[in-house]
């Protein structure tokens, strides 16, 4: 199976407030908060690291969480950040973040 | 509650300055008549000194900051400066006239994923906006570049200050804006010199003006809420704040003073001197404006406008007082509604609206 990347949208604007992630897509000013796990995930998006790896070393050792329930609940948020330009996915590792 | 206005509320109870505007400069290359600002430059920031201080702010947990004036493009380095707080993930807002803005700027500022800009256009003609700005072809160099911003789908806002010099321009304005395709703001709020002169204040619209603009269903959709009288405040009410300033909100001059706000010139302290957190958290003014609830106000406390006032507490220190009544406030709450406000009773200063009787007696409805 081939692996996942991520990495931050250069686009978007976000800032942690009280443990959860405030993002906003400066496209159409659509906001969003991320919870704890959410967050975790979205801080380890260095384009590099897989999101396999996000999932076990980030949210399994750290959240009590089934490793196919948290891998499979991580897809859907990637998906569903990826569908608002937030996120963005790829099965290669991205160049260089900051160049984003 | 939008997700928003959860995110606000929790800055506000844990005392985090979710937003920031930040003057860059107090030079201007127009010279408006209702300006409150000294344009001398008497030693700003440096390009480094704003970058230290940005990389304060993001780890304080600013998320909305906006970079205003002056004239923002009188700086040399300011898309330097945008650049700067984009690559720490602010939220970043641009107030200019944009006279400076052509193509390649414009073009730039989307490239930096800027969330909006906004521009004061005074009236939607030439000769009345370069009257008030001072600038000749001001209004044409305007509109050029809210062209270049809109094309390049950036979200633009027209800002337009109500005073008497284009009383009569507001809806001439609002339609510019609406054939143009961008934002359309209004405030007919004129604010003291910063020195104190007060002269400027008699630009500001008369009282009796208000009602065209309060009751005028374009500038505000929801009038009969908007309009209604107040409801007797509650016990939560008097246990609630004015506004933002010093909760979840304050304003950094060009020279690293630190206030509540840009409209509450009360020195909290200074950035060149002191860490960014240490004046946020420890400053004695910054605790004093925001321990003040609404039950400790002299006089509003006894206002039936308490809960729905927009008394600005930076209006009322420059009146004297902040725990005070702004009168400026006092007179939208009655044009707005139509009852007088505690402080116009006690200054003898109410009257009622001409169009709308205070006291309305309705049938009674009459089974048959």
């Amino acid at each position: 199976m081939s692996d996942t990347y991520i990495a931050r949208s250069s686009a978007i604007a976000a800032r942690l407030l009280a443990g959860e992630m405030m993002v906003m897509n400066s496209a159409d000013s659509t906001f969003f908060t991320l919870n704890e796990v959410a967050t975790a995930i979205w801080q380890a998006a260095d384009g590099h690291t897989p999101l396999r790896e996000i999932v076990r070393e980030r949210i399994c050792e750290q959240f009590d969480v089934e490793p196919a329930q948290a891998q499979a609940d991580a897809e859907q948020f990637v998906a569903d950040l990826s569908s608002h330009g937030i996120l963005m996915v790829s099965d290669h590792p991205f160049a260089n973040e900051a160049s984003r | 509650m939008s997700l928003m206005a959860e995110a606000g509320q929790k800055a506000f109870d844990l005392g985090v300055p979710l937003a920031v505007h930040v003057d860059v400069t107090y030079r201007c290359n127009e010279r408006c008549v209702h300006c409150y600002l000294d344009h001398d430059d008497h030693g700003e920031l440096t390009t480094a000194e704003i970058k230290g201080v940005l990389d304060q702010l993001a780890e304080a947990g600013v998320f909305f900051l906006t970079f205003s004036g002056g004239e923002v493009f009188m700086r040399r380095d300011f898309l330097e400066l945008v650049e700067y707080a984009r690559r720490l993930m602010f939220v970043v807002k641009i107030k200019t006239n944009a006279v400076m803005i052509g193509a390649a700027e414009a073009q730039r500022i989307r490239a930096l994923n800027v969330d909006t800009i906004q521009i004061s256009v005074y009236s939607h003609r030439p000769e009345v906006h370069d009257a008030i700005t001072k600038l000749p072809h001001s209004f044409e160099r305007t509109l050029k570049a809210i062209c270049f911003l809109r094309d390049q789908g950036l979200r633009v806002t027209i800002a337009n200050v109500l005073m008497t010099a284009n009383l009569r321009d507001q809806e001439g304005t609002q339609k510019l804006a609406a054939d143009l395709g961008v934002h359309y703001t209004l405030d007919p709020t004129i604010t003291p010199m910063m020195d104190g002169d007060t002269s400027v204040l008699a630009l500001r619209i008369p009282g009796e003006e208000l009602p065209d603009v309060f009751h005028n269903p374009a500038l505000v959709p929801n009038q009969e809420e908007f309009c209604a009288p107040p409801p007797p405040p509650s016990e939560e009410d008097l246990e609630g704040y004015s506004c933002s300033a010093g909760h979840s909100f304050c304003y950094i001059s060009p020279y690293g003073d630190v206030f509540p706000c840009v409209q509450f010139p009360l020195p909290t302290g200074n950035i060149r001197r002191q860490k960014f957190l240490d004046i946020w958290n420890l400053s004695p003014q910054m605790n004093e404006v925001r321990s003040i609830q609404a039950k400790h106000l002299t006089t509003c406390s006894s206002c039936s406008h308490v809960s729905s006032c927009s008394r600005c507490p930076g209006l009322a220190y420059m009146e004297g007082n902040m725990r005070g009544p702004s009168t400026a406030d006092c007179e939208k709450s009655f044009y707005r509604t139509g009852v007088p406000t505690a402080n116009m009773l006690r200054q003898g200063l109410a009257k009622p609206r001409s169009t709308v009787p205070l006291i309305q007696i309705r049938p009674l409805a009459v089974p048959a």
